[in-house]
Order: C-alpha cells, then structure tokens, then sequence
C-alpha cells in the first residue's frame, strides 16, 4: 500500500490488465465507492421508512417551533412559553463555550503550576505533583463530576448555613455566590482605558527592545507595563469615583433567613462541572508542560547559565520558548479534548448543548437525524477549526533546519 | 642546632597513609538529603513547609474516613449511621461488601453467575498470555484473545440453548461484568479497525485516503457522549424497520467506531515512524505490497507504538464509564442505583461508593500505565543494545 508497487516494465509488451497498478488500483478505488455508497444508500433509504412509519417531518423546521421548557442557566433571556428550540440551541451553545472559555484558562493556569511542580528540586513537592496527576489521570472524568456534583456540593449546608468565605462570597447547596459586578452607563470608558494601558505597554516594550538593541542600555519595561496596564485604569476609576462616579459597583450578596439574595448566583451543576474539568485536564497538561520543559536539552540552560543569565531569565528567554514548540501542540489537543469532555455536563444536569439540544430537545421533537447532525457538525467544526489554526502555527514555529 | 641538622639529615618521610577524613555532613547521608532536597534555598524551605501543611489538612481527615472511623461490617444502614453508632462515621465499606455481587454481576441471574465467572478467568488467561512478553507461542496467544475469546465470552454470557446454557438477556447484564465487555468489544475491535484505517489514510490510492481520512477526522472531532446518543437513536433509524438492535448492541458499536478511529492515528504514527529502507529491502527481496506490510512493516511498526495502544486502552476504559448515561447497566450505573437504595441510606454510603469505584478505575488504570511504561522500558533498551 505504502509503497509503490513494482512498476511495470514498459519493455513487456503482454501484461494482462489484471496485474496493470493503475487498473488495479482503479478498481478497488471503485469498489470502495460502490460499498460506501450502497451501506449509506441503504440507510438513507431505510431511515426515510421508519421516519414516514413514525410519521416524523425531516427537515429543519422544527427550530422554529416554541421550545415549551425552560432552562434555568442563560446568558441570553430565555423563556419557556415564547423561545424556540433555536433559541434553545444557541443558549446551550454558549453554555457550552462559557463552560469551555472558563475551564481552559482555568487548568492552564493550575497545569503549568502542576507541571513546573513535578519538575521541582524540591522533593516533597516534586512527589505530591506527581500523586495528583497519577490519582487524577486514573480515574474516569464521569466519576469525579459525579463526585463533585454529589458528594461534595450536595453535601454542602443549606443556605441558611452557608459558608462564607472572605469576600462577602458564600458556598451553599445551592451554588457559590459571588458579588454581582453592575455596571452604569459609562462603564465603557474602563476596557477602553485598559485597551489604552496594554497597548501603552506593548509600545513601549518594542521601544524599549529598540533602544537596548541601539545603546545595550535597559529600560525598566516590567515596572512602566505595570504601571500602564493596571495603574491608568485604577487611576481612572479613582478620579472618576472622586467625580462621583461610580462605573462598577458590587452587588453583594445578602444572608436572608432561608435564602441568600442578590449577588451572582453560580449553580452548584455550574461549579461541579467547571471543577471537574479543570482538575482533570489540568492533570493531563502538567504532564505535556514536564514533557515540554523535559525537551530542552540540558546544555541550553547550562549555556544560558554560562552567559551569564539568571535562573529565572533562563526560564523565560531560553527555556520556556523552546519548550513551548513541544508543549503546544498536545496543549491544544488538551483543550479540543477539555471542549469535548464538556458534554458530560448531561451527567450532573448543566444545559449545555447536549443536555438541551441533544437531551431535551431531541426527546421532545424525535427529530434525532437532524439534532444528533447539528450538535455533531458544531463539535466537529470547534475541532477542525482549531486543528488547522494549530497547524499554521506548527508551521510557523517549526524549526527551520538547513 | 646540632640537634635540627641530625633531624634534617634524616628527613621526615610518612610511611603510612593519612586517614580519610570524614566526609562533610552535608554531602552525603540522610541529613544532606533533607538538606538538599528539601531546604535548599528560601523558596524550597517555603514550599517544604506549605506542602506538609497541606499534607497535614488533608492526610489526617482522610484516614480517619477511609480507615479508623470506617465501619467495616453490617446488614443494613443501621450500621452506618452515626445516630445508632453514637460516634462520627466514616465510609461504610460494610455496603461494599453488601452490595458486591451487584456491583459484579448486575442483575445477572444468580444460577448462571458461574458462567460470568468462567469468563473472567479466561479472560485473566488470554491477558495473561498477551500480556507475558516472553510467553510461548504468543501468535496462538493473540488469536486466541481476538478470535476463540470474544466467541466463547459470548455464548458463555449470552447464553446457547441448545448446549444446555439458557439465554440471559442483556437487560440482565450489570455491573464491572458490563464495563469489562464494553471494554473489551473497543479493544478487541479497534486494534484491526484502526490498524485498517491507518492503512488506508497511507494508502497511494486518493479514494481509499480520502475516505479514511473523513471517517477518521469524523469520530475523532465529535464527543464520545454524542456518539453514543447517535448509536442509540439513529441506529435503529439507519437499519429496516423490522430489525430491533439490542440495547447493549447500540453504544458497542459507537465506541467501537470511536475507538477504531483513536487507534488509526496511533497506528499511523507507528507507520510513519518506519525508515523508508524497509519498505525498499522488502521490495528488494521480492515482497509484494501486502507481504511487506504483513511481514516486515506491521509487526516493527505495532510494536513501537505499544505504549500508544495501551494508553488508548486506558482511555477507552475511563470512557466506557459513558455508556451509563445512555442507561447501559455498567459499574457506575449500579453504583449510582445502589448508593439510593433506602436500606442503605446513611450519610456516607454514596462517598463510598464513590471511592469504591475510584479505587476499582484506577487499579486497572494505574496497571495498565505502569505496564505500557515498563514496555517502553524494554522497547527502549533492545533499541539501545
């Protein structure tokens, strides 16, 4: 198969076309046609049957239909009596990415540290990082959502003995409660001058690079990018809190006899899943960050050293760039995998897509062709568009060898 | 005066060897150990200090759970509930050990718990004999796990009238039994399938690679839990309308699909990773294209990617656990069932059962790593000789 037959000798003049590679290949190529073609013909064909004998109307029309249920966690306004199963769909697919967005970030912060753990000096350390991936690794995704949705948060007081935490943020059986961030009308100006700040700080580290290249003189870059990049805003929300006003006030959350009000309620399905995922994926990626990190040879950090370089600079100049081109690749495969493994959000009850699409929506329609294609093609699409972004990036960080 | 020049006429000459000194304290011995290991610097001593804290919070409360305050026999929840006890109770392992023929066998009938039993030991036997690098005649081995095996299993477990075991419905199946079948069906399946499909995405033929690479990217790109719900819904649309698919059937085929697709991409890099020379010595000694594979190019190129394919045998056992959501019986599922039951109700029964099952994944999880590492191990020194 890999290899290319024998090519036929141009000087036999009779060879019969039965042997003939091309003819053969041909052959086979339209053999496998034929097979594909007939097995999906056949349950095209029986499918269109049973969907007649059910008397079920294939096509997409049913989206438009009111939905009739009601999903209690929302970022865009739901309700039962008028939304459509569209509208379904979309809120469950942006729970879906909510719940992606939230855990990615989440376990790459607490994977590196994992993964720089592991690789510790320090022993101790070294030997716990270790136990948390080998524990976390071995034990099925599933299991530690239904873990942490029953074991721990349903075993949580109830609200009127919630937990408080430093904060004014409180942990009950009914979810965590954080303080809700409002915002006025000329919150607008915040990101703006953020935007401002990060942009600030990115011209002047190019300025910085430019003069250090000319003059071999260092500009304090971290100190003016911190100052940019979190003093403007700061002093901007000051100056405007001395005009009297305010562009972000807190709404805290209020301990009421039975109940708490107020605040931003996270639900307790919410918590477990976001939990779950990221204590798993996190596992999987200090064992890509070690991999990584591994992967650069010993003689750069000793040539670094031999420059001159500190122990921490060596890290970031040297080290972790190199180690990046290693850890990058499967990093992502963690998140594709991360996004998958979201849809086990029907395990513990969160509406994802598949719960509400998938689950509900499907069971009230029985229009299964159509919702397991749309649910299907929008993981796939996630999929392939963040393999090929990954691949235009293994290309431009490849090493480019003589 | 006199008495120095008689010195210095006979200079000092030192016959024996000076004694080792000692050496230092800090370089060897457990003292520099701790010392190097754990308080080389200021950060070091710092995380030293935080993890036994850490250790501290969480080991203590544990044990007491799991061990000291654990209640080890009983009949009913009266053993594990801390109003009858008078004391703080921990995991009730005696609901372990009631329920533990469920957890096994399901609902399988109690008479013909002897055949779920037989299958397990010649399933212990045929990993066995994959498992035993230096075990006789492993090619019988193989053909054994991947033929005589899954047939026997299945008219063991389903049951053949007609020789005397009466059926058992698959409804009746439960428990570790299940999850070890569904298992079993994605390992015994995926291996040919993907080594197929790998085959196939390497293949000079673009119909062949095209539709491959298609089904592979496919089942590769859609979670599992998805697949399963299509296998459940739609597979009974895609057959006629008089063929009813068991409920068991359905998911095994989703994860067999899903998991052929996994071991193509693992088999594919094994592929790659062949020098090219193989392929021409092949050629030159007269082999033809299936001969090579068959021969020279399958046997090095599965054989560098073991612990790739028994990874993707531990994933696919964690992720069999899916199966209970499509309402397949399998070990979560019967904990899940068991763990409301009202004679057992009691405040730690369901953190029991879920550390059980914890406890149950990751022995076999855990073995299973550590084996593909010990392979690697030896694939790594014959590489090295």
């Amino acid at each position: 198969m890999q290899t290319p037959a024998p090519a036929t000798p141009r000087s036999s003049p009779k060879v019969s076309p039965l042997y003939d590679p091309r003819i053969r290949g041909a052959a086979y190529q339209l053999l496998l046609l034929v097979v594909v073609g007939l097995l999906a013909w056949t349950a095209i064909d029986n499918a269109a049957d049973n969907l007649r004998n059910a008397r079920i109307a294939s096509g997409f029309g049913f989206l438009g239909n009111t939905a009739g249920f009601d999903v209690n966690q929302s970022l865009i306004p739901f309700a039962a009596a008028s939304s459509t199963y569209g509208a379904a769909f979309v809120v469950g697919l942006i729970n879906t990415l909510m719940v992606a967005a939230i855990g990615i970030v989440l376990a790459t912060i607490l994977g590196f540290l994992v993964g720089i753990a592991r690789l510790s000096e320090n022993w101790i350390v070294a030997r716990l990082a270790e136990i948390y991936i080998e524990v976390i690794r071995n034990i099925p995704l599933l299991l530690q959502l239904l873990f942490w949705y029953i074991a721990v948060l349903s075993a949580l007081p109830s609200a009127r003995d919630s937990y408080a935490l430093p904060g004014s943020v409180f942990l009950n059986q009914r979810g965590l409660f954080l303080p809700r961030p409002l915002l006025a009308a000329d919150a607008w100006a915040l990101p703006l001058v953020l935007a401002l700040g990060i942009a600030g700080a990115v011209a002047f580290r190019i300025h910085a690079g430019r003069v250090q290249r000319r003059t071999g003189r260092r500009l304090p870059v971290r100190r003016v990018a911190a100052l940019l990049v979190l003093g403007l805003p700061l002093a901007v929300w000051g100056l405007l809190a001395l005009l009297g006003l305010a562009p972000v006030t807190f709404e805290l959350p209020v301990k009421g006899t039975f109940n708490l009000r107020g605040g931003l309620q996270l639900y307790p399905e919410f918590v477990a899943l976001v939990l779950g995922l990221v204590i798993y994926t996190a596992a999987f990626i200090a064992e890509v960050v070690r991999a990584g990190i591994q992967a650069v040879s010993r003689g750069q950090r000793e040539a670094a050293r031999a420059l001159g370089l500190q122990s921490g600079t060596t890290l970031r100049l040297v080290v972790i760039p190199q180690a990046m081109r290693v850890i990058v690749p499967p990093l992502t495969s963690q998140y594709l995998n991360l996004t998958k493994n979201s849809s086990l959000a029907v395990a513990v009850g969160y509406p994802d897509l598949v719960q509400i699409f998938m689950g509900t929506v499907l069971n009230q329609t029985g229009q299964a062709v159509e919702v397991v294609a749309i649910t299907m093609a929008v993981y796939l699409t996630i999929s392939l568009v963040t393999a090929s972004v990954m691949n235009l990036y293994n290309r431009r960080v490849a090493l480019v060898e003589r | 005066m006199t008495a120095s020049s008689g010195l210095l006429a006979q200079p000092f000459v030192r016959r024996d060897p000076v004694p080792a000194a000692p050496p230092p304290a800090l370089v060897g011995g457990p003292v520099a150990w701790i010392r190097r290991n754990l308080f080389s610097s200021l950060t070091s001593t710092a995380l030293t200090l935080a993890a036994v804290l850490l250790l501290a919070l969480i080991l203590p409360p544990l044990l007491r759970f799991l061990v000291f305050d654990a209640v080890w026999t009983g009949e009913n929840r009266d053993a594990c509930r801390p109003e009858v006890l008078g004391r703080p109770v921990g995991a009730c392992w005696a609901f372990v050990a009631n329920k533990i023929n469920y957890f096994v066998y399901g609902s399988y009938p109690i008479e013909a718990r002897w055949r779920a039993d037989v299958f397990f030991a010649l399933l212990a036997f045929g990993l066995a004999w994959m498992l035993w690098l230096d075990a006789p005649r492993r090619d019988l081995g193989a053909a054994y796990f991947f033929v005589v095996f899954p047939l026997a299993s299945y008219a063991l477990l389903a049951g053949v009238p007609a020789l005397g075991l009466p059926a058992v419905p698959t409804s009746l199946w439960g428990g570790m039994l299940v999850t070890i079948v569904v298992s079993l069906v994605g390992i015994v399946v995926s291996l040919p399938f993907g080594v197929l499909l790998a085959l196939g995405r390497r293949s000079r033929l673009p119909v062949v690679r095209l539709v491959c690479v298609i089904f592979i990217e496919f089942w590769r790109g859609v979670p599992l839990i998805t697949v399963l719900f299509m296998a459940n819904v739609m597979l009974p649309l895609f057959l006629p309308g008089d063929v009813t698919v068991d409920r068991l059937v359905r998911p095994l085929v989703g994860i067999a699909l899903f998991s052929s697709a996994y071991m193509a991409e693992i088999v594919r890099g094994g592929l790659q990773a062949m020098p090219r020379g193989q392929f021409e010595g092949a050629m030159s000694l007269g082999l033809g294209p299936w001969l090579t594979m068959r021969l020279v190019i399958l046997p090095q190129a599965l054989r560098i990617v073991i612990p790739g394919i028994v990874n993707s045998y531990i994933a696919l056992f964690k992720d069999t656990t899916l199966v209970s959501i499509v309402g397949i019986f399998d070990f979560i599922r019967t904990i899940e069932s068991a763990r409301v039951d009202p004679n057992w109700a009691a405040p730690t029964v369901s953190v029991t059962g879920y550390a059980f099952a914890a406890l149950f994944y990751f022995l076999f999880c855990f073995g299973m790593s550590r084996y593909s590492r010990f392979v690697e191990r030896r694939l790594s020194a014959s590489h090295a000789r």
